[in-house]
């Protein structure tokens, strides 16, 4: 691997705003500022932003630790503290991050939260954490939103109105009464018409890998460009502004006909085109990616890009609706989506963008993705004759990370892919005889 | 009358006939009937009772049931249950279900849902989302709303329209059922040796594959005869078991237990049974809500509710206290997250209240007890023969 990551401008500014986060966060009690603890499905960033409160999200710092290499250190933590070795990984890191003294992915204490708000949205793990972090915080509100599920593959309007009565009667009050400021209705509404032109910005953004070679890595890249999306930046002006400059840099490659920036370098040659269901690891992160970087694989799609928020379909946040909208989102996260949907979404990326294989990386402690990915994986296989691959890794629990698993495993799967690949080609070949 | 044996021995036999013979025969004896199977923990049952539907609880294969196409569906990190259940209705051990139901228990069960959808199983899938908002006018109303589509799902397959005298009549009669289950926990309380747990456990799952008015009928009788003064007292402790509220142990491992000193005077097994303490109100014009209410107001902790309101460890302190138990005993599912997840918050709170336990992990198909039974009679060992004065829990 190069020593020396290449970074891409729109990186540089990501970094920025995310240090800037972390800053007010570390000095937020100096400064009177309340803080949110929530998670990114479902987040509720505008409503936050409305009532001047800082967010954190547990699972951004589980991940930028297990990036950091800090997570297995804070996974023994929580396991010596009777937390099994089956469960969800990021609640591990957490818990043993707060029991090591809460600081921070930036090597900074985070600030105590002053309201946990559970924006429960296809994850049950999401419920028992918070549950956990209460009786860490025994003072702190808890504010707890059902998302009800699409079960039947649709938001129904009585889905709709049992979230709006939530905001109505527990939401809502519970954050005037943390934050001390009353709810501004027009203050959202602006956050959300904002929040309408990122979610404008960033579909368009994933909408470039139709282009031949595909201009970014939707998945390795993508989990960088949901950033400022997902963690508490959607509704303001500075999103806004990350997506045209990204969008712009990647107008520019498209241009120039380049492939996507990787660690690694540029890449050169666009072999294979992939759509990637379930998160990456994030311990080998820059490892993993170079497995299909060395393959000349580019991903086009990818789900976890989507578990922010499903935007692909043309929804968006509604300023005209405020609470409405907001309940929308919550349920139109990847997650909250039933399979068949995910089916169809996923189907939809393989067709539109041209993939030549779809490939699943199962999480061992996610049962929100993991659950299922094997009937979606045969169902896609079986609709649209796609080559499909199946790898197994964990968030952010290094132990299950084998690197020589996955790239045989990722190495059989290539093969089958040339090989299919040279079949087609032979078979549009004009007949000499 | 059949005297106590056969009776537990024919519960035995309906608990674990992974045919569903019962359901087949009670649908075949009149038209317009339907069956309907829902996941573990706990469903409104009387809601489908009055819609002229069966209720009939799928736990799973446990050791009865050799699983080869579930686990093509689930990674070996997934528990069990889901693959088991799978395995069954694949082989058309269903084949006369006509619908099912997928209480909101965790991931897991939440996308079982999508695969039954997949798989185009039964006339319909039904995900049933229990609020985690515990406020009557909205949680309250959102849950009326699901039960509602419930009972159009049947109403569309036997075109029966449900009146609030169907409802108050089911309401009623689960309300016995709920009521004797308890007067057996009573007296086990008390007496455990007139009634061993495996016993109670199969005249409980007897219940949720066959009708309330039977079984109301089988735990009549199971009552009357342990009322009665029989059977010797053995030393040994009493304990409480959690966190077995969905995948269920295998009988072996339930025998074991009490095999290694201990009297199990409570239990989470059939929770789904015991969900809601006391009574529904069966006289009112309007039931849903009455059921509603009841989920919200008098419904047991279980992992897969919400519960910062109303904290878990001290309701479990509670049960223990009033079964006067020695300890508790916490058993898991294998990757079973939302048990796994309880777990530190439980022993956390335990070593402040001075409550002994210890913990262990199972799977449904499980035959080796060994490690557990040592391990559970060492803890009923160390308070037996090396505790001169039991722990009293406050």
């Amino acid at each position: 691997m190069k020593s020396e990551v290449k970074k891409e401008n729109s990186m540089i500014l990501q970094k920025e705003m995310i240090e800037g986060l972390f800053n007010d966060l570390a000095n937020a009690k100096a400064n009177g500022r309340k803080v949110c603890y929530t998670f990114v499905p479902g987040n509720l960033s505008e409503l936050i932003r409305t009532f001047d409160m800082l967010p954190v999200y547990p699972e951004i710092n589980a991940l930028q630790n297990a990036m950091r290499k800090k997570s297995a250190a804070y996974i023994k933590e929580a396991e010596k503290h009777a937390h099994s070795e089956d469960v969800c990984t990021y609640v591990k890191c957490d818990v043993g991050m707060l029991l090591k003294g809460n600081i921070g992915p930036t090597g900074q204490k985070l600030p105590e939260p002053d309201v946990l708000l559970l924006s429960y949205t296809g994850c049950f793990t999401f419920m028992k954490w918070f549950e956990t972090l209460k009786r860490e915080y025994p003072d702190t509100t808890v504010i707890m939103l059902h998302t009800p599920y699409q079960e039947n593959g649709k938001m129904t309007p009585e889905m709709t109105q049992y979230m709006v009565k939530q905001f109505h009667e527990e939401v809502i009050p519970k954050m005037e009464a943390v934050s001390g400021i009353k709810f501004d209705e027009e203050k959202l509404k602006k956050h959300l018409e904002l929040s309408k032109e990122s979610e404008d910005w960033i579909t368009k953004i994933f909408d470039t890998t139709k282009h031949r070679p595909s201009p970014i890595d939707a998945y390795f890249a993508g989990v960088y460009y949901i950033g400022p999306i997902n963690i508490g930046f959607r509704g303001t002006q500075e999103a806004v502004d990350y997506y045209k400059a990204l969008y712009a840099e990647i107008q520019e490659r498209i241009q120039l006909g380049l492939g996507p920036v990787t660690p690694e370098g540029e890449m050169s040659e666009e072999k294979y085109r992939l759509v990637v269901e379930g998160p990456p690891n994030w311990t080998s992160f820059r490892e993993f990616w170079k497995i299909f970087y060395d393959m000349g694989a580019v991903i086009v799609a990818s789900s976890y890009t989507k578990v922010g928020g499903v935007y692909d379909l043309g929804w968006r946040h509604n300023p005209e609706k405020p609470l409405e909208s907001l309940a929308e989102y919550c349920m139109n996260c990847y997650t909250n989506l039933n399979l068949p949907q995910r089916v169809d979404l996923l189907s939809k990326c393989i067709a539109e963008y041209g993939a030549d294989g779809y490939v699943t990386n199962s999480i061992k402690s996610c049962n929100s993705f993991s659950a299922g990915q094997l009937a979606m994986m045969r169902e896609i296989e079986d609709k649209l004759e796609v080559p499909v691959g199946f790898i197994e890794s964990d968030l952010v629990d290094p132990r299950y990370f084998s690197y020589s698993n996955i790239k045989n495993r990722l190495e059989s799967y290539f093969q089958m892919l040339a090989q299919r690949k040279m079949m087609k080609e032979l078979a549009n070949q004009p007949s000499n005889t | 009358m059949l005297d106590f044996k056969q009776l537990i021995k024919e519960c035995k036999e309906l608990a674990f006939d992974l045919n569903f013979t019962r359901a087949k025969r009670w649908k075949e004896e009149a038209p317009g009937r339907v069956v309907v199977g829902y996941m573990p923990v706990y469903f409104p049952r009387e809601v489908l009772h009055a819609a002229g539907a069966l209720p009939v609880a799928i736990f799973g294969g446990g050791d009865k049931k050799q699983v080869i196409r579930g686990d093509a569906y689930y990674q070996s990190y997934i528990c069990h249950i889901p693959r088991s259940t799978l395995d069954i209705v694949l082989d058309g051990q269903t084949a006369h279900f006509d619908g099912y139901i997928f209480p909101s228990i965790c991931d897991v069960i939440r996308n079982l849902s999508g695969i039954f959808k997949l798989n185009n199983i039964g006339k319909f899938i039904k995900y049933m989302d229990f609020p985690q908002n515990f406020l009557p006018e909205v949680g309250g109303v959102f849950y009326q709303q699901e039960m509602q589509h419930v009972m159009h799902y049947v109403q569309e397959i036997n075109n029966k329209t449900v009146t609030t005298a169907d409802l108050n009549h089911s309401i009623a009669l689960y309300n016995k059922n709920r009521q004797l289950i308890e007067r057996i926990y009573e007296i086990r309380q008390h007496y455990p040796w007139r009634m061993t747990i495996e016993e109670v456990y199969y005249v409980l799952r007897a219940g949720t594959v066959i009708p309330v008015e039977e079984h109301n009928q089988i735990l009549e009788q199971v009552c009357n005869h342990i009322e009665q003064n029989i059977g010797e007292p053995q030393d040994k402790v009493k304990v409480v078991i959690s966190g077995a509220f969905c995948e269920q142990p295998s009988i072996g491992l339930i025998k074991s237990i009490e095999e290694a000193g201990c009297y199990v005077v409570d239990d989470d097994y059939m929770l789904g049974s015991r969900m809601i303490l006391g009574d529904i109100s069966a006289t009112t014009n309007s039931p849903l809500e009455a059921i509603a209410h009841a989920y919200i107001y008098q419904s047991q902790y279980s992992s897969s509710i919400y519960d910062v309101s109303n904290p878990k460890e001290n309701r479990l302190a509670e049960i223990a206290k009033k079964r006067g138990a020695d300890g508790v005993l916490f058993a898991s599912a294998s990757f079973c997250d939302p048990s796994l997840l309880d777990a530190p918050i439980f022993q956390k709170a335990f070593d402040k209240m001075g409550i002994r336990y210890i913990a262990f992990q199972f799977s449904e198909n499980i035959n080796q007890y060994k490690v557990i039974k040592e391990q559970v009679g060492a803890f009923s060992d160390s308070i037996k023969l090396w505790e001169d004065e039991s722990v009293h829990i406050s």
